[in-house]
């Protein structure tokens, strides 16, 4: 792998990394600003919004991130130690989870259309104004976050072939690392969704 | 095993972790007004902080990372500053 015709930047990888999980930051960061404008504008009809979330389903998505975020972070470990085995064992767990939180996610958002609560519906065009905005907002929020639990699985899933056929290891695992990355962000976009969506009074 | 400790700490953070989504939800169901709002924030905050620190080992990364970190924050705070100071004053 470290042959001296493959120039190989770990740091400048990283830093790249980093950098573009910024920008995600910024973007999300958007939203959140959205989001705490139009509760400040209409509290009222925000905590009814919040009522009709499951906090059931938002905890055990808490749950599920929290513990895949945690195994993927020991996977590298594990990586780093030449434990090839465990890592596999560890990446496949965090892909479980992905997309434990993806058929939750369906369950959810199926079970709100069927309660007529989707953006353009009749019942939210005869709400009060304000629940149409919450229930927009978090379409748009929880759906650009599915799209980066879709994207996370699949890059995770890419990595963990990697590992498998030994093209990452202990010696290199730049890779890992980032995707790992990537992960943990992932995680902590949900870390402020959760509260501000499914627990609001 | 060297490393064992590095591992056990991760399990450590999680448990944590855990511990405060739980505190999350307990207190959201007791009605404290604006409260609420402020405590869902500082413990989403103290979660972000512990995967950052410890999941994301921002503690081992170098100055320019942790610099570009701070910059971004601020980049948003200003953001949202400014935002409410012509949302709320308008």
């Amino acid at each position: 792998m470290n042959s001296t015709a493959q120039h190989h930047d770990a740091e400048g990888a990283k830093l790249g990394m980093w950098l573009f999980l910024f920008s995600e930051l910024l973007l999300f960061g958007g939203l959140f600003v959205l989001f705490a404008v139009y509760l400040q504008r209409y509290p009222l009809q925000f905590a009814a919004g919040g009522r009709e979330l499951s906090v059931a389903f938002g905890t055990v998505n808490t749950v599920l991130l929290l513990t895949s975020s945690m195994t993927v972070a020991l996977a590298l470990e594990a990586l780093r130690r030449n434990r090839r085995r465990l890592c596999e064992s560890l990446l496949g767990f965090t892909l479980l989870a992905a997309l434990l939180f993806l058929v939750n996610k369906g369950f959810e958002w199926h079970a709100k259309f069927q309660h007529d609560l989707y953006p353009g519906s009749a019942t939210l065009q005869q709400a009060p104004p304000g629940r149409d905005v919450f229930f927009g907002l978090y379409y748009l929020t929880t759906g650009l976050h599915g799209l980066h639990v879709i994207i996370g699985g699949v890059l995770l899933a890419w990595i963990l072939a990697l590992v498998r056929c030994d093209r990452i290891n202990g010696a290199s695992p730049t890779v890992l690392e980032n995707g790992a990355l990537y992960w943990h962000l992932v995680d902590i976009i949900w870390i402020f969704i959760f509260p501000l969506y499914y627990l609001l009074l | 095993m060297q490393h064992t400790g590095s591992m056990r700490q991760l399990i450590g953070i999680w448990g944590l972790l855990l511990l405060l989504t739980a505190a999350t939800v307990g207190i959201s169901r007791i009605h404290l007004g604006a409260a609420n709002i402020w405590a869902a924030l500082g413990i989403a905050t103290a979660k972000a902080t512990l995967v950052t620190l410890f999941f994301m080992h921002l503690k081992k990364e170098g100055r320019v990372i942790k610099i570009s970190l701070l910059v971004t924050l601020a980049t948003l705070a200003t953001f949202i500053g400014l935002t409410f100071f012509d949302v709320l004053y308008r």
